[in-house]
């Protein structure tokens, strides 16, 4: 199990080497073995075997596919019609799904095999899984740090070899953050290339369902596997592969002015420096870039966000489906119930988004985001005329320790990389690169490379190189 | 500019959200902290001139529109979305009587 890929296991269950049910045993046990301290999985599903065994049949017909009887893990805020989808929240602890996510549905008309659902921070908001109602998930490289968020179950569950890949969702990092931090790849796709019909809506502007697995190879794999135009999604759209460009000539645009800021380790730094030597000698020609209001990015998302969640989340009443707590009349019933099933960071952007969208505030914050906004995607369009892809770190610092962040800004602050992607719609990809020791652990950096919407493929090839894939 | 209790009583409640008394404080702390941060972006200006009400015209939005027709076979979901209603009577969701 350690270290296989989704391509390797291809080969093996293709060859007949192994079987569907084997692979899904090898990852039920390291699921066994590792989540009661990892905590990773909040259920795993209990028709796991007999999902691999209809995936060896489909084999056996000689009709498989790419991901035909491949064990994977799938984040709890998204919908696999009659299993539970929590969002990590009281709110929903015992929700059941009425409908499968398209992504999903992708996967399974593959014949995919879903072994759970994994932890994350509620409704997707956090950096951590702190903000889980159901506890923190520990990173498995080092069990006092976290696993990052708000894909943090997502990210530990191919890290730890309890899946071959997993789902996740980026609203401002959520997928990239911590595959950075658990060592592994993370794709936000472009904004749309991925139906959200069947993801739980939080920021519905900015939402994308991206993978997380061992290789650039596999992401691909998997995102080629769910991405698409669905009418039951009506942001989302077709992608297509461009014509294959010169791989060798393609330039890199390095923002280096990004890296001046505050709070960005040494070791984050450095690690830039390496990967750009890496990237010359592979023969890739490198540009430092200037993205002017880049910086305001983190603010714009903490303003859009909230003000989208706090709409988003309305819906979460009491009323039709969800924890329903009893009152005197219907306004008491709305809020005890929002009030005990929304953990402390739901609430506290819900009434951020609600300060941030009321009469007086509106055009100082939302309003100026929105131009903000609209700016720093001229910018990146800008950008994308004079190089092919743009490299930052991924986060300003690795995972950090269980607690040691205590107030919510802090948190927001590892997404300051990240977000800019949401915010302007382009795909990024976060790869495994560089280590820093703390501690005396070694702990894996991540660097970020976005590109043109549409342009995954050139993400794609530029980190397969990179990896040596 | 520092947040009020009250104000956070407020917006709690337009929000439809019961909060501990004992919480009231740490929000309207930790509300300041963040809208400190993001009030950064009032120093961004625009070269834009035209008004901000049209901020969603010039960022592109558009409707995308599909005919009015329903989407799945009637009754296809209604057990389904049933088994989840917190409160029901003979196939009907109950509620508080609201006026």
């Amino acid at each position: 199990m350690k270290n296989l890929t989704i391509k390797q296991a291809r080969e093996l269950l293709d060859k007949k080497e192994i079987s569907t049910k084997e692979l899904a045993e090898g990852c039920l046990e390291n699921i066994e073995a590792k989540n009661k301290e990892l905590n990773v999985f909040l259920e795993v599903y209990d028709d796991v075997l007999k999902n691999a065994e209809d995936a060896q049949k489909v084999i056996d017909a000689g009709s498989a596919k790419e991901l035909t009887g491949i064990p994977l893990a799938i984040k709890d805020n998204i919908l696999i019609k009659g299993k539970k989808a929590s969002s990590a929240s009281k709110i929903l602890e015992n929700y059941r799904a009425i409908y499968t996510a398209t992504a999903v549905q992708k996967l399974l008309d593959q014949n995919a095999v879903f072994l759970g659902r994994t932890n994350m921070d509620e409704f997707a908001m956090g950096s951590s899984t702190e903000n889980s109602a159901f506890g923190v998930t520990k990173n498995p490289l080092d069990p006092a740090r976290v696993s990052g968020g708000s894909s943090g179950g997502s990210a530990a569950s191919v890290a730890g070899n309890m899946a071959l890949g997993a789902l996740g969702s980026d609203t401002g990092g959520s997928v990239r953050e911590p595959a950075s931090f658990c060592g592994m790849v993370g794709l936000k796709p472009t904004y749309g290339s991925v139906s959200r019909y069947g993801l739980m809506a939080m920021g519905s502007s900015l939402d994308v369902i991206g993978p997380i697995t061992k290789t650039v190879s596999d992401s691909e794999i998997l995102f080629n596997a769910i991405k698409g135009k669905d009418k039951m999604d009506s942001t989302s759209i077709e992608i297509e592969r461009l014509k294959d460009s010169k791989i060798e000539k393609l330039k890199i645009g390095v923002p280096y002015h990004i890296l001046d800021g505050d709070g960005i380790d040494t070791d984050t730094k450095k690690n830039i420096e390496e990967s750009v030597k890496k990237l010359k000698d592979l023969g890739y020609e490198i540009q430092d870039i200037s993205l002017p209001n880049i910086d305001k990015s983190l603010a714009v998302y903490y303003i859009v966000m909230p003000a989208e969640v706090s709409s988003n989340l309305a819906r979460f009443d009491g009323i039709k489906y969800g924890l329903s707590v009893e009152g005197q009349n219907l306004l008491e019933v709305y809020k005890k119930s929002r009030g005990e099933g929304f953990g402390k960071e739901a609430r506290r952007r819900i009434i951020l988004g609600t300060y941030i969208l009321s009469a007086g505030y509106y055009d100082s914050y939302y309003g100026k985001a929105m131009q903000a906004r609209k700016k720093i995607g001229e910018e990146f369009k800008d950008a994308f005329l004079k190089v092919d892809a743009i490299l930052t770190p991924t986060t300003p610092f690795p995972a950090w320790k269980i607690g040691e962040k205590k107030t919510p800004l802090e948190n927001y602050l590892a997404d300051v990389f990240t977000v800019a992607a949401n915010i302007v719609g382009c795909p990024a990809i976060s790869l495994p690169f560089g280590t820093t020791q703390i501690d005396g652990k070694d702990l894996p950096l991540g660097i970020q490379l976005m590109a043109s919407h549409g342009q995954e493929s050139t993400i794609f090839e530029i980190g397969k190189k990179l990896l040596g894939e | 500019m520092a947040i009020s209790k009250e104000e956070i009583i407020k917006l709690a409640d337009l929000a439809r959200i019961e909060i501990p008394e004992k919480e009231v404080e740490s929000l309207a702390e930790e509300m300041d902290s963040i809208l400190d941060y993001v009030k950064t972006i009032q120093d961004f200006h625009s070269d834009d001139t035209q008004p901000k009400d049209e901020v969603k015209e010039r960022l592109g939005v558009i409707n995308i529109m599909r005919e009015d027709e329903n989407p799945s076979e009637s009754g296809n979901y209604t057990d389904d979305v049933l088994r989840e209603f917190p409160n029901k009577e003979n196939g009907y969701l109950k509620v508080k009587k609201i006026l």
